[in-house]
């Protein structure tokens, strides 16, 4: 039994996993102090982000759908940092996806077991060409794709801004796109929920009927099959082999017969493909439509955060876009709750990255905790 | 060092090892690959926490939890892989950590610079205080590292590995080095595989085999064959058993080559070369007379200006490194094994297929087969001995010399026509090497090509069936093995005719 006890410390002090749920733990330590400073109880405010996510079955579907463009982007950022690239344009290639899925969703007209399957791949195309660029000019000219992407980010957002200003796909005057085709949806139930019967039986189950009352979509199918294909990848292919290599040791991968420069071009279009279907899924599942941005939505950035917190791994990035989702739907209610401000959630992440880039420090913590007993 | 004992998980990499070393001794350290020597030597200088044992310094027991606080208790340790900031001066290298400063914060470069002449003038260690780290050679980068130490006030000095990477001419200069040291009263360990070297410059000589203490012995009273079978518990032979063997066509043509270093000079120039199947050519010369770029280029790491390299008469100049692999069959094993050879997140059976996991051994349309994967690992880590005997532990947790034999395993069972092999037994045990000249030998033995590019003329002598010496980019003589002698080799390597 002491056994156990001993290897399970020690694979939380030295396993990623250990580290990042010892990560979260002190990012919530660090909250609670926050709003204790602000003048708030902590323990309510918890509490309340808890009501928020598990109180009502409305609540936990609300949290799926957050979490799922959350977890898609994370995975990008993954990929590409498993081949040493940072891909902060998962923002533009989100933006480049979302936009290309509402264009073929408005102006293509098919069966839905076509539409919906070309809106998802049209939008992974673009957006793999969208963070090919930056991989190919990294390639060939050395530019650092933070460089490029930042860069690419910013054309993406006036790209779709001035797209929704196109006479014949934006509402005039709305900063609006047109709605896309019903047959290009992904929602489960929509038209049916608004006859009559629909109505009835929301009223008559509580809990299926809760359910429904929140946007329900098939996004989180296609974001869980993808973490698995992520995770086959990198871990069971030719191709995620040589990515990998290329992330750890370019020379050695060079030497080995990798070839360095195709790799990050690779790794940069999937990464791309990731975000884009993140966007098109959005679009497909939620908002059916794109709409003039005034700053970036985040949802790339955000990907940076649920990548590392999953420890840049696909499974790692389910945990961590669920985790970060309920935090994000969750965190929106302490506001009226307690009324602390929703930023305190920020925070929470914020610490919780800071001390997961700080393995060395969390480490010695650990071990001086251990000699304390 | 009372009792040390240190386990990384189940592998007990030090069994309750006790060490003692006085003033003014050299005392050596001696034990096969994954002995255990780095790791008792880690934890002397607070890298590593020993999981039991005590560390008493002049008879008082200190807990040394970090390098500062071994160092503070006069320890310094140069490392294999030196810890250096490449843009800074030998001198800001010195005192990083350490800066001597006048009022308001300042750095007293002055002051400084005075210091390290002095030190640098009593132990003999000529370097420039002025001169940036990327432009010395590996010796002189050394000797920063050794003033480094003496700066911070080292009584006690430890070396690991410290020949591996030298020339014969800058070893030499360290043994001067150390016996300055000795005769100033510090003491020193040193961590080598050179029997040569322990015999010229130590006083004890420690032996640890599979993390136990064996013995510690006077050096003036063994031989180097009783310590050599004392650390692998058998007899070793140093000569390679190698049939007479008629060597067959040439597979390997390089003519006219030219190909300009880092710095944009020729370092190979007009070289002209052929390496015949069923020979072992070895390729002697002093350090920086062109062999890296020889290598780069054949291996497609660097660009050749001029010149062709034909392989069985098909033009490989300017190819990528892929190509060169699997088209042309070229087995390499580099001279940097850790930036080059090896991927340190990668477990062993990873790193034993970087050079053919897309052939159809281990992979079907695009997906790798993983029990191909792990029972080519066993069946190598067996074959050359890989320890600790798991396919699953990173590279990064292996030892430096088992590191290099999974190297030479991947490539030697890569099945190369030519095999380049750059200092292949650099950092391996006496055992190791001794298997590793076999392997070579059975390649040749097969009708394949072996070049063998070494800066130990020993092995250059005893594995090669023909010896091409390489100056200032050119090979400037050609010599069979068997004739030749150590002077005449010598003349040649520093640029005079035969
Ligand atoms: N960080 C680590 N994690 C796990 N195992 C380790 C680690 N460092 C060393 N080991 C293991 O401890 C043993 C001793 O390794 P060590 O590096 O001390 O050997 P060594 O005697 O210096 O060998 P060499 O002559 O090859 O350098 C080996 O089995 C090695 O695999
Ligand atoms: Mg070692």
């Amino acid at each position: 039994m002491k056994k156990v006890f001993f290897s399970l410390k020690e694979a939380v002090i030295n396993g990623a996993a250990g580290l990042t749920i010892f990560s979260i733990l002190l990012g919530f330590i660090v909250g609670a102090v926050v709003l204790l400073l602000a003048g708030f109880n902590p323990i309510e405010a918890y509490g309340a982000i808890i009501r928020g996510i598990f109180s009502k079955p409305k609540y936990m579907s609300y949290v799926v759908i957050y979490s799922t463009p959350l977890i898609m982007t994370g995975l990008s950022v993954a990929f590409a940092l498993r081949t040493g690239l940072f891909n902060i344009g998962a923002e533009g290639q989100f933006i480049v996806g979302s936009l290309t899925a509402a264009m073929v969703g408005y102006f293509v007209h098919l069966p839905m077991m076509l539409h919906v399957p070309l809106c998802i791949l049209s939008a992974m195309a673009v957006s793999a060409a969208w963070g090919g660029i930056a991989g190919f000019i990294k390639a060939r000219h050395g530019v650092h794709e933070v460089i490029s992407t930042i860069m690419l980010n910013w054309i993406a957002l006036y790209l779709l801004n001035w797209a929704v200003t196109i006479q014949s796909f934006g509402q005039r005057g709305t900063g609006k796109s047109h709605m896309i085709q019903q047959t290009a949806r992904i929602d489960l139930f929509g038209q049916w929920k608004i006859t009559p019967e629909g109505i009835d039986f929301i009223r008559s189950h509580k809990i299926l009927g809760d359910i429904l009352k929140s946007p329900v979509n098939t996004g989180i199918i296609f974001a869980l099959v993808f973490a698995f294909l992520v995770w086959f990848i990198l871990n069971r292919t030719t191709l995620g082999y040589e990515l990998r290599a290329v992330g750890f040791n370019p020379h050695t991968a060079e030497c080995s017969g990798i070839n360095v420069n195709r790799s990050i071009i690779t790794s940069m279009s999937i990464a791309g493909a990731l975000a884009g279907a993140a966007g098109g899924l959005q679009v497909l599942g939620v908002s059916y439509r794109v709409a003039k941005l005034a700053a970036m939505e985040g949802y790339g950035f955000d990907g940076i955060a649920v990548s590392l917190i999953g420890n840049n791994t696909g499974p790692g990035s389910v945990f961590a876009g669920f985790l970060f989702g309920g935090l994000k739907y969750g965190g929106s209610k302490i506001q009226d709750a307690v009324g602390a401000p929703t930023e305190v959630i920020n925070i929470v992440v914020g610490t919780i990255i800071l001390f997961i880039a700080m393995p060395k420090l969390i480490q010695l913590l650990l071990r001086r905790g251990g000699r304390w007993k | 060092m009372i009792d040390i004992t240190k386990k990384f998980g189940d592998v007990v990499a030090n069994n309750h090892i006790s060490l003692t070393i006085h003033k003014g001794e050299v005392h050596a350290l001696l034990g096969e690959n994954g002995a255990g020597k780095t790791t008792l030597m880690n934890v002397l200088y607070g890298l590593y926490r020993p999981t039991t044992g005590t560390i008493r310094i002049n008879g008082k027991a200190v807990s040394i939890r970090s390098p500062n606080v071994a160092i503070s208790n006069g320890i310094g340790m140069v490392h294999q892989h030196f810890m250096l900031v490449e843009p800074f001066s030998v001198t800001e290298n010195i005192i990083l950590g350490n800066e001597p400063t006048r009022a308001g914060g300042i750095v007293d470069m002055v002051s400084a610079e005075a210091d390290v002449m002095r030190l640098s003038q009593e132990y003999g260690l000529s370097v420039d205080p002025k001169a940036l780290i990327e432009d010395l050679s590996v010796g002189s980068q050394q000797r920063v590292e050794i003033l480094k130490t003496l700066y911070r006030g080292a009584e006690i000095l430890i070396f690991d590995e410290p020949t591996a990477v030298l020339t014969p001419q800058e070893i030499q200069e360290l043994v001067t080095i150390i016996k300055n040291l000795t005769a100033a009263g510090k003491s020193v360990i040193i961590i080598t595989h050179k029997l040569k070297e322990i015999k010229q410059i130590a006083d004890f000589c420690t032996i640890i085999r599979r993390g136990e203490h064996i013995d510690t012995v006077e050096v003036d009273k063994v031989s180097e064959e009783e310590l050599a079978s004392m650390m692998v518990g058998r007899q070793v032979s140093f000569k390679v058993d190698k049939p007479e063997q008629q060597a067959g066509a040439a597979v390997l043509e390089i003519k006219n080559l030219r190909v300009v270093d880092k710095r944009g000079i020729a370092a190979v120039n007009g070289l002209n070369l052929q390496l015949k199947k069923g020979e072992i050519l070895g390729i002697a010369g002093v350090d920086g007379n062109g062999q890296t770029e020889l290598i780069e280029a054949l291996t497609g790491l660097a660009r050749v200006q001029a010149g062709s390299i034909q392989v069985n008469g098909q033009e490989l100049a300017n190819q990528t490194p892929g190509t060169i692999r699997t088209n042309h069959k070229v087995g390499h094993i580099p001279e940097d094994r850790q930036k080059r050879g090896l991927v340190f997140e990668f477990d062993v059976a990873e790193n034993l297929i970087l050079s053919s996991y897309n052939t159809s051994r281990f992979s079907t349309f695009f997906i790798l087969l993983r029990a191909a994967i792990y029972s080519n690992a066993e069946k190598l880590i067996k074959l050359f001995d890989i320890r600790p005997a798991n396919a699953k532990i990173t590279a990064k947790s292996l030892s430096g010399g088992n590191q290099q034999k999974m190297i030479i395993a991947r490539e030697v069972s890569s099945n190369p026509d030519i095999l380049i092999a750059a200092q292949p037994t650099r950092g391996l045990d006496v055992g190791a090497i001794e298997y590793v000249h076999q392997t070579l030998v059975e390649q040749r033995n097969r009708g394949k090509a072996v070049l063998l590019i070494s800066f130990e003329l020993d092995e250059i002598m005893n594995v090669s069936d023909r010896i091409a010496v390489i100056y200032e980019g050119r090979i400037v003589g050609e010599i069979k093995a068997k004739e030749a002698d150590e002077q005449q080799l010598g003349r040649l390597m520093a640029g005079c005719s035969l």
